[in-house]
């Protein structure tokens, strides 16, 4: 049963990688959802608190921060195409472009909690506890989890993408074996959905 | 059927996808601006909906990928629509 005439022992399974990091995926989902469950039953039962709360947050930052993310989902998309063209530096280009607006993305992040942390608005503040009822400190608590899990994913996506381009860069991933770029798209792609539901919910509908 | 392992997709493409969700941002921004009572809240999660239909579709292949693939994806969130659903239904008739 040996195959002793295969030389080069290639381990390569795109299909195989790519149904892997869907179930990855689901498990975000199920991640994410579970507190989109709970965003919506708290809503349901503090729907004027969560008005009012919402009324402090930002739609023009948030409005860019989508823009944002939307862009670089679409960059890192053409940059699979650029790659299954044989066109590395226009690969590059593109999934350097992701990564420089994902890092936009989280400097915008960072003025926007540090206006809130300004303001006394953190989870177990004192201006908080006093001041707000007990519905707008629901509403502030999941707006920092669910921002702050989502800027982690955001984080970890900029890691799983500079990893690519160095690969892309010494050869490793090329046209003949994209999958890692590919699923790195994916779960980018999947940040940018998640973002896509938070926005709405968080600044939105006031 | 475009079921090949290397389907290319071209770049005017996702350009025009990526025009399609800054509309559909843009327009869900206009939306929620006119007061609609508890409709506002349905009206931005169907053009987040929209939205997450486009990328999924598009950015992430699932329009080239094989069925299978797809109804996986189907599947789980159609497990996150009942969890919903579900979850309301108690909170309603409690």
């Amino acid at each position: 049963m040996e195959k002793t005439n295969h030389v080069v022992h290639d381990h390569y399974d795109a299909e195989g990688s790519k149904i892997g990091m869907w179930f990855f995926i689901f498990t975000e989902l199920l991640l994410f959802g579970v507190l989109f469950v709970i965003y919506s039953v708290y809503r349901y039962m503090n729907s004027d608190a969560f008005h009012l709360a919402a009324l402090e947050l930002d739609t023009f930052i948030g409005a860019v921060n989508t823009i944002i993310l939307l862009v670089s989902s679409m960059t890192i998309a053409m940059s699979t195409t650029a790659l299954q063209k044989g066109n590395k530096p226009f690969t590059l280009l593109l999934s350097g472009i992701t990564l420089l607006l994902g890092i936009v993305f989280l400097v915008n992040k960072y003025f926007e909690w540090g206006a809130k942390f300004d303001h006394g608005i953190y989870p177990g503040s004192a201006h908080l506890t006093e001041t707000f009822s007990q519905g707008e400190i629901l509403f502030f608590g999941l707006y920092f989890i669910m921002t702050g899990l989502h800027a982690l994913h955001i984080i970890i996506g900029l890691v799983l993408i500079s990893v690519t381009m160095w690969k892309i860069n010494s050869g490793k991933v090329h046209a003949e074996r994209a999958a890692l770029l590919e699923n790195s798209g994916l779960y980018w792609h999947l940040v940018d959905i998640i973002w896509i539901f938070l926005f709405p919910l968080f600044y939105l509908i006031t | 059927m475009s079921n090949e392992k290397h389907h290319i997709v071209p770049y005017r493409v996702y350009v025009f996808v990526l025009l399609g969700l800054i509309a559909l941002t843009l327009l869900s921004i206009e939306i929620t601006h006119i007061d609609l009572g508890s409709l506002t809240v349905a009206g931005a999660m169907v053009f987040a909906a929209v939205k997450s239909y486009l990328v999924l579709t598009w950015f992430m292949h699932l329009k080239y990928d094989k069925p299978y693939i797809v109804t996986m994806v189907i599947f789980v969130f159609a497990v996150f629509a009942v969890t919903i659903v579900v979850t309301f239904l108690d909170y309603l008739y409690r």
